[in-house]
């Protein structure tokens, strides 16, 4: 499951700094959507992978830590998702003013000289 | 009784403060400028009194409800390791001071007419407040992220404020650096979480002496990680080319705040740095690093300085200038230049903030034809948009003497920013040169001298262009007066009587940075402070 999870975040990463890399409005923000997902990921690993096991204390179960896995990551993963989404959005809007502005979806609001 | 609960209390008051004085705004919206205007400037006002109290409770003045320097303040009476705490220590105080200056000198300056340039801006202006206030206050890593993101986010509005092309173009930018930077700092963040297994400070520190080689080379990465984060915020070459554009672009008042912005990332490096340092474990980046960074960071910054043909630019590009001379004095061999450097720091950021609310006011009502030569197609798109928003301001009371007015200003900011006498940027130099060559069995003597020469070339840059472009403003023929009226001046004069009291009060200015420089390196203290194992004010409820 470590492989497969690694894999994950690493295709998920590196899609994400080609696309922010590019130089259209609409790759940078899938990039940055595929980067956060990464992000996202990357927390929840931290909190080491565990099967079938809850954050939260079970009163059937007892309170031995052994028991369940860590709750932070999952909180800070939470909390992160809220904000980059927040983030995202407001990037898409500043997206559409750009090319409402300028006719074009170049990150630098003009088409480079030799495409003209 | 009542009076010591809020006492108690007062460390959540800079985030509480602007966070309801935001909402209320956010209602009030349909309200009339003149009550909304009252609410922010009430509540700004506010922040400054609960500074100025948190200030003297750090310094011992006024009569703390805890003991020693630094007030532990736990959200919902959780203890240190598993709860959030805020610790309103002498830097975090001096920093909220700052803040709640500067923010109300551009606050009272944008009631003039920016205000009205966009919608929401006090919401967003407040917001903004308590973010910065927030991530001074805090005593944990991930606390420090959502605080980031909140001044961020406030930020990217205000960066918008206006819009226009051009400042979509550079908030873009603006943004998307930004967010990158924001997932950095979430894979440091839980990289550190998980090699030491929490995000207070405080224990950070104690867990990271303990850890053993495999672990101890992925915290240094994730510290690392961390070190680019707040270089990124800080302005440092080669992760700043995107200030100039999104400062110069952004609205006067915007601008003149976002001067803080940049030492929040400073800031951030020199607590968090230090509080690694005690224990052995390296800064975010080993060696000199940092050093040479500010040091290539104030070269880049002179080099900009040198080259800009507006006063906006210019003043960006200052203010990287000021944050390399941190980053350089911060990075310096001993923790001697601390106190110098934290002196530097404030005289900088009013001096900077002054210089942004007085760009507009001096290129205000200039013929576009004087700057023919120098500037861009995209400025002559600037003018055009400076004109449209003209139209409604020809209101409220013109001062008399606005050139004269405008000019003394211009000459202090330029003393100022450039480090001659007699304003504090003078003393804030001289007292570094003056540590640093005092450092001298430690610090290399290359070192030393490089340190001194980056100092003295970038004020002469500063010197050099702020002149050329005084000259280009202030003696350009067939120009009508500007119309300035007392709530623009005001502030600026403000923000420069300020600087002025810290010359005349230099000894014991200096005297307080020096101990607050001490106390910050003296982490052993924080750490007790913070955690409630021998400080047994931390649990308990008022």
């Amino acid at each position: 499951m470590e492989i497969v999870l690694a894999l994950a975040i690493g295709v998920l990463g590196g899609s994400g700094v080609y696309l922010l890399l590019r130089p259209r409005t609409f790759q940078i923000i899938m990039g940055l959507s595929l980067l956060s997902y990464a992000v996202n990921l990357f927390i929840f690993a931290m909190g080491r992978l565990r099967l079938d096991a809850v954050p939260l204390i079970d009163p059937r179960q007892g309170n031995d830590p052994a028991l369940y896995t860590d709750p932070v990551p999952q909180a800070l993963v939470l909390t992160a998702i809220v904000i980059g989404f927040a983030t995202t959005a407001l990037f898409l809007v500043v997206l559409l003013a750009s090319r409402g502005f300028n006719g074009t979806d170049h990150v630098d609001g003009r088409e480079p000289e030799e495409d003209r | 009784m009542s009076g010591w609960t809020l006492a108690w209390h007062a460390p959540i008051l800079p985030v509480l403060l602007p966070l309801c004085a935001g909402a209320v705004l956010l209602l009030a919206r349909d309200a009339r400028l003149g009550a909304r205007a009252g609410i922010a400037v009430g509540a700004t006002l506010a922040q400054l009194l609960v500074a100025c109290v948190l200030l003297g409770m750090a310094d011992g003045r006024v009569a703390a409800p805890w003991p020693g320097g630094a007030g532990v303040y736990a959200l919902g009476g959780w203890a240190a390791p598993f709860g959030i705490v805020l610790v309103a220590d002498r830097l975090a105080a001096v920093m909220l001071t700052l803040t709640a200056l500067l923010g109300l000198a551009a606050l009272v300056y944008s009631l003039a007419r920016w205000e009205r340039a966009g919608s929401h801006y006090l919401s967003l202006f407040q917001f903004l407040l308590m973010g910065l206030n927030g991530a001074f206050l805090t005593g944990d890593l991930f606390n420090l992220f959502v605080f980031f993101e909140v001044l961020l986010a406030a930020s990217y509005g205000l960066a918008l404020h206006g819009s226009g092309p051009l400042r979509v173009r550079s908030a873009m930018h603006y943004i998307v650096v930004n967010l990158v930077a924001s997932a950095l700092f979430l894979v440091a963040a839980a990289l550190i979480y998980g090699v030491t297994g929490t995000l207070n400070m405080a224990e950070l520190a104690q867990r990271v002496a303990r850890l053993d080689a495999a672990d101890r080379s992925l915290f240094d990465m994730g510290a690392a990680l961390l070190g680019v984060v707040f270089l990124v915020k800080a302005g440092a070459w080669p992760l700043n080319f995107w200030l100039p554009a999104a400062y110069a672009s952004a609205t006067p008042p915007v601008a003149g705040v976002f001067a803080i912005l940049t030492k929040v990332g400073v800031y951030a490096l020199l607590r968090f740095s230090v509080l690694l340092e005690e224990v052995a474990a390296p800064a975010p980046f080993e060696g000199n690093w940092l050093y040479y960074c500010g040091l290539a960071t104030v070269a880049a910054g002179s080099c900009g300085v040198l080259a800009a043909q507006k006063l906006d630019r210019l003043a960006g590009y200052l203010v990287i200038v000021s944050s390399g001379t941190l980053l350089a004095a911060f990075g310096f061999a001993g923790t001697t230049l601390t106190g110098p450097a934290l002196y530097y720091l404030a005289a900088s950021v009013l001096g900077s903030g002054a210089f942004f609310l007085l760009a507009e006011l001096a290129e205000r009502n200039r013929s576009a034809v004087a700057d023919l030569l120098a500037i861009s197609f995209e400025a002559f798109g600037l003018q055009d948009r400076y004109d449209a928003e003209n139209t409604s301001e020809l209101s409220g009371v013109a001062i008399p003497a606005a050139m004269a007015f405008l000019g003394l200003a211009f000459l202090s900011c330029a003393l100022l920013l450039t480090g001659l006498p007699p304003l504090p940027g003078f003393v804030g130099k001289f007292a570094l040169i003056s540590a640093a060559i005092a450092a001298q069995p430690l610090a290399p003597l290359p070192q030393v001298v490089l340190f001194v020469a980056a100092l003295l070339l970038s004020g002469l840059a500063g010197l050099i262009a702020l002149s050329r472009l005084g000259l280009r403003i202030f003696w350009e023929r067939e120009r009508p007066t500007p119309h300035l009226q007392w709530v623009e001046a005001a502030p600026i004069g403000a923000l420069l009587l300020l600087c002025a009291m810290l010359t005349l009060a230099a000894g014991p200015a200096m005297t307080f940075f020096d101990a607050s420089a001490q106390s910050l390196h003296d982490a052993a203290t924080y750490t007790r402070s913070v955690l409630p194992a021998s400080a047994e004010s931390v649990g308990r409820r008022p």
